[in-house]
Formats: structure tokens, C-alpha cells, sequence
């Protein structure tokens, strides 16, 4: 098993860290690490935030020696096996990516020298891992983008973005949850609600599982808006 | 039975301990800044240690009481009067239908806490009543307290049956303050140089400072290959070092994960020091053993819970 260091945040929490690059296997491997460390109900432990390649775990030193949680760790991490073929969530996002809703459309196309049909093809044809969930609530950082869609960041970010705006920022895409500044270009605006703190579960998705944008018309758009069809579809595959 | 603002000063909000259990999908914890002030103003009018509490920066609310009511304010000293009247910081005050309390500018600190006996009457959302501002979430109605909110309180106490409770003013924040910290995540991201200039030399907070962070003018922090990592997890106290190579000290309302290294975190047991400079107050940090910080964490304790036995049971 490649090795985990662990790093110090402080006397409440330690960050176990993998190999520094972005892999699904890595990130699988922190998954699970943050699964068992629920399911084992350690006590002193409070909660979990996984990231690309580390997981930073936040305890109590008082109730769970540093040194007997670092044991835990490597404890759990020992009964690893991958699995790679196990069963994917993914989240059907209904995004529409004309007119006002995609205001960048045409910057990503003279950058990118693809048409505007190609960027929604390229856009809307794969299914995105969400790695880890920061910066804002909700905002999930995916992997798998098409590198013929990478395009800078604004040079002059917007002081508000939208919820549901959706934008490519370099090599990456991503989908603002709720109103925020912000430095992606948009192409595309989901109707979905994808935060709602008074719903029982605020965020439905979470890091390991997938999402995948379906191309929708603006008249579309404006239906699922007045019917309240705003939940977003979840399936297994 | 409620509260009604008359002036809400520049920045109140209510806060708890903090939103835990969804860090993991970006919820910052919030919470009181200084955990131990809010903890003691409750303790003071016979709550929970944890419950809902006003949280006033820089200066004070006036607000008007339309029920007999027992509060008690702690942390930094904003010279409140009750009806015109200076009133102590930590101890119980019993308060009438028709009172105002007044409350100025901090003479020293940063923030001060307002607790009423039974707390106020606010939904709980995800399992606090702390008000996150960028969600719009918690709280009184998800933002700041304005000029005119009512705010419910779960009971009227008549002061008549609440024994005194005082407690000994503690020192107000000076203006240099030691911040004890361990070194890590990614102190190895600097160079000799950059960790000695961070802990020798003086830092100057400044106006920037907010419940996401106080930030630090001075001695440039010199990285070996910059400072951008994968982001990674921050910490409550984490020094977090942008490309401007000056510290951010990321508090309650930080981004649960960023991008750039972090130095070194401020122990527990100074948070609640941290949490009360202000723009123009000095910082030097050192560290202290991994040991020694969990010591320090565990005397915080046992000095609350002792506290709280001195409340609830009069010993």
C-alpha cells in the first residue's frame, strides 16, 4: 500500500495525506477512508473533509490521542481492496446553455475554436467525479472535463455569479450552488435547486459520486422553473 | 417576549457553537469567535454553555427589552448601560419591561456576547442557530441584526427569582499578543528563512479582518516553490500564507478547504485570544510542543467546567 503521511493542523485536527495528484484510485482510497471512520464510530472523532488527496480529520485530543487515531488510520486503510467496477451515483443536471443563461458561450468558442454545438456535445457527454466539495457549500470540484474545453479564467472576475451557473475555469468545470463571485466562464445555467438548507439533506450529492449536465432549451428551462420541478434526478448505474 | 433593536452596530450576529457535521460539503462551521466569552455569558444567566447568543464586533447594539429578563455581556468591554445606567461585564443583570440597554464602542478587544436567560427563540438549521452570512443561513433571519428586528426570547424571567451570578473580569486583550501555534500542514513549503522571519518577527492585524479571517501585515513569508498546493482541508487557527506572502489566521466562517499552504495553526487554547485583536493590534508567534498545546487545551477545560460548576451549584 503506498504510504500516508500525516500533518499537523493544529492540536484538533490532522490531515492524512496521499500521493499530491489528482486519481480516481486516490481518491476512491479517501472515500473509503472517510466511510469507515463513520461507520467505525471512533470515539473523539468529529467529522471528516475529504479533498483531492488528503483527509483532513477534526478530534477531540483530549477524548482521542493523536497517536491512537493515527492507528485507526492505518488500521482502516490496511482493509483497502479497490474496486473500481462498484455501482456510481450520478445526478442528472438539467442545464441550458443558450442566450442569457451562457454569457461567456462565445468567448469559450473563439478560445477553444469549437463551434457552439461541440462545446455542449463535449460539455454534456461524460460523467463527471466529484472529487471534493469546498469553497463554497456544495460546490463540487469534478474531474474528467475534455481538454478541448479548457479555457482561462476570466481576467476580470464577476462579482456575482448566479446559482446554477455553470463554468469551465481552466482545466476544470464546475456548477455554482448558490450566488457567489466568482472567475469561471459561464456556459450554461441549471433550473435545479442544488442548495436548500431547509431541505433534509441541504446538498444531495457528495464526493465519489457523479454528475452528468443534460442539455435542456430555454423554454424547457422556464417550465421545470414554474412547475417547481426543481430536484435534481439521481440514478445508479 | 422580545428584544427590539434600536441600533445594531456594525456587525451582529447570533451564534452558537458552530454548524458541524457538513464541513465535508463546504458548510463552514461558524460559531462564536471567542468560544470561551460566549460560553461564560451563558453560564452567567444559567444556560447551556452553547446556546445562541448575540455576537457584537467592534461595537455594541442598543436594544429595548419588552419583558423582565436576566442577560449577562462578556468579552471585550463596549461600555453598556442599562437605561443610561454603566452596567459590569460578566456577572447576571436583571433587566425590566421597557429597558434599554445601551452599548458603545470596544475600549479594548474586538467582540463582545450578549446572552439572555433561555436564549432567543430562532430555528435551529442544520443543527445550530449560528448565522452563516455568505449562505444567507442561521440566525436571524440569515444576516445581520438591523435597526428594528424583534427578536424572540424563549422566556421571561423575573429577576426576582435569579440569584446573582458574577465572575472575575478577565485581562482585555492587549495591544501585542503571543499566539501559541504548531507548525504544519505545510510548513515544509517555506523556506529557513520564511519559518524565522514568521516567528520572529511582529505582525500588525488589519482592517481587512473579518469571522473568515485575520489578516496580517508584515514580514513577507518566503516559500521555497510558491505557495499553491491542491486544496486540502483548513483548520480552525490555520495560518494560511496567500501569494502575498503574508499570514491569514483563518477563523470561524473560513472556506473549509483552499488552495494555498499553510504555515503553522494557533492552538485551541488561544483561539479565543485570537479572536479578540482588532486592526493595529501586534501578533508574534511561537510554537510550543504538540504536548504542550493539548496541556494548555485540557486546563481551558477543566477551568470551564469548573466555571460551570461555580454557576450551576454555587461552589
Amino acid at each position: 500500500m503506498e504510504q500516508v503521511s500525516f500533518l499537523t493542523c493544529g492540536d484538533c485536527a490532522v490531515t492524512v495525506a496521499f500521493p499530491q495528484e489528482i486519481r480516481e484510485e486516490t481518491n476512491r482510497r479517501i472515500r473509503f477512508l472517510a466511510a469507515r471512520i463513520q461507520s467505525a464510530g471512533i470515539h473523539g472523532v468529529q467529522e471528516t473533509v475529504p479533498t483531492f488527496c488528503s483527509l483532513t480529520v477534526y478530534y477531540d485530543p483530549l477524548v482521542l490521542p493523536r497517536k491512537k487515531l493515527e492507528h485507526h488510520i492505518l488500521r482502516l486503510l490496511g482493509s483497502y481492496r479497490d474496486n473500481a467496477s462498484a455501482q456510481k451515483r450520478v445526478f442528472r443536471i438539467p442545464v441550458c446553455y443558450e442566450g442569457d443563461f451562457a454569457p461567456d458561450m462565445e468567448d469559450v468558442c473563439r478560445l477553444t475554436g469549437l463551434t457552439r454545438q461541440q462545446v455542449i456535445a463535449l460539455h454534456s457527454s461524460v460523467d463527471y467525479l466529484i472529487y471534493m466539495l469546498g469553497f463554497l457549500p456544495g460546490f463540487p470540484y469534478l474531474g474528467g472535463m475534455d481538454p478541448r474545453l479548457e479555457a482561462p479564467r476570466l481576467e476580470c472576475p464577476r462579482t456575482r455569479i448566479p446559482p446554477g451557473a455553470v463554468g469551465i475555469g481552466g482545466k476544470q468545470t464546475g456548477i455554482y450552488p448558490l450566488a457567489s463571485p466568482g472567475g469561471w466562464r459561464l456556459i450554461g445555467r441549471t433550473p435545479a435547486v442544488l442548495y436548500d438548507p431547509h431541505r433534509e439533506n441541504p446538498i444531495v450529492y457528495e464526493a465519489g459520486d457523479y454528475i452528468r449536465f443534460c442539455p435542456i432549451t430555454p423554454e424547457e428551462f422556464q417550465r421545470l422553473v414554474e412547475s417547481g420541478e426543481t430536484d435534481i434526478r439521481e440514478e445508479t448505474v | 417576549m422580545k428584544m427590539t433593536i434600536l441600533s445594531p452596530g456594525p456587525l451582529s450576529t447570533i451564534q452558537d457553537e458552530g454548524r458541524f457535521g457538513a464541513m465535508g460539503k463546504g458548510f463552514s462551521p461558524g460559531g462564536a469567535m471567542d468560544p470561551i466569552a460566549m460560553k461564560l455569558a451563558n453560564l452567567l444567566v444559567g444556560n447551556a454553555p452553547g446556546m445562541g447568543v448575540i455576537e457584537m464586533t467592534m461595537a455594541g447594539i442598543t436594544a429595548r427589552f419588552d419583558c423582565d429578563s436576566v442577560i449577562a455581556l462578556t468579552g471585550a468591554d463596549m461600555s453598556a448601560r442599562r437605561n443610561g445606567v454603566p452596567i459590569e461585564r460578566y456577572r447576571s443583570i436583571a433587566v425590566h419591561a421597557g429597558d434599554t440597554l445601551t452599548m458603545g464602542a470596544a475600549l479594548h478587544g474586538m467582540r463582545a456576547y450578549l446572552a439572555v436567560t433561555g436564549g432567543f427563540d430562532l430555528p435551529v438549521v442544520m443543527g445550530s442557530v449560528s448565522t452563516n452570512l455568505k449562505c444567507g443561513l442561521g440566525g436571524f433571519r440569515g444576516r445581520k441584526l438591523q435597526r428594528g428586528d424583534e427578536l424572540p426570547l424563549n422566556q421571561s424571567v423575573p429577576a426576582s427569582v435569579f440569584g446573582e451570578r458574577r465572575l472575575a473580569i478577565p485581562d482585555s486583550c492587549p495591544d501585542v499578543v503571543t499566539l501559541r501555534v504548531l507548525l504544519g500542514p505545510q510548513d515544509d513549503a517555506f523556506t529557513e528563512r520564511g519559518i524565522a522571519a514568521f516567528l520572529s518577527s511582529e505582525y500588525t492585524v488589519t482592517g481587512q479582518s473579518d469571522r473568515m479571517g485575520i489578516r496580517l501585515s508584515g514580514e513577507r513569508i518566503e516559500s521555497k516553490h510558491g505557495v499553491d498546493i491542491l486544496s486540502d482541508g483548513i483548520a480552525t487557527g490555520s495560518i494560511q500564507i496567500p501569494a502575498s506572502g503574508t499570514p491569514i489566521i483563518m477563523m470561524a466562517d473560513r472556506q473549509t478547504t483552499g488552495g494555498y499552504a499553510k504555515i503553522a495553526a494557533v492552538i485551541s487554547a488561544d483561539l479565543s485570544l485570537a479572536a479578540q485583536v482588532r486592526p493595529g493590534t501586534r501578533i508574534r508567534f511561537v510554537t510550543v510542543p504538540e504536548q504542550e498545546a493539548i496541556r494548555l487545551r485540557r486546563e481551558m477545560e477543566k477551568k470551564m467546567k469548573q466555571r460551570e460548576y461555580e454557576m450551576l451549584y454555587g461552589i
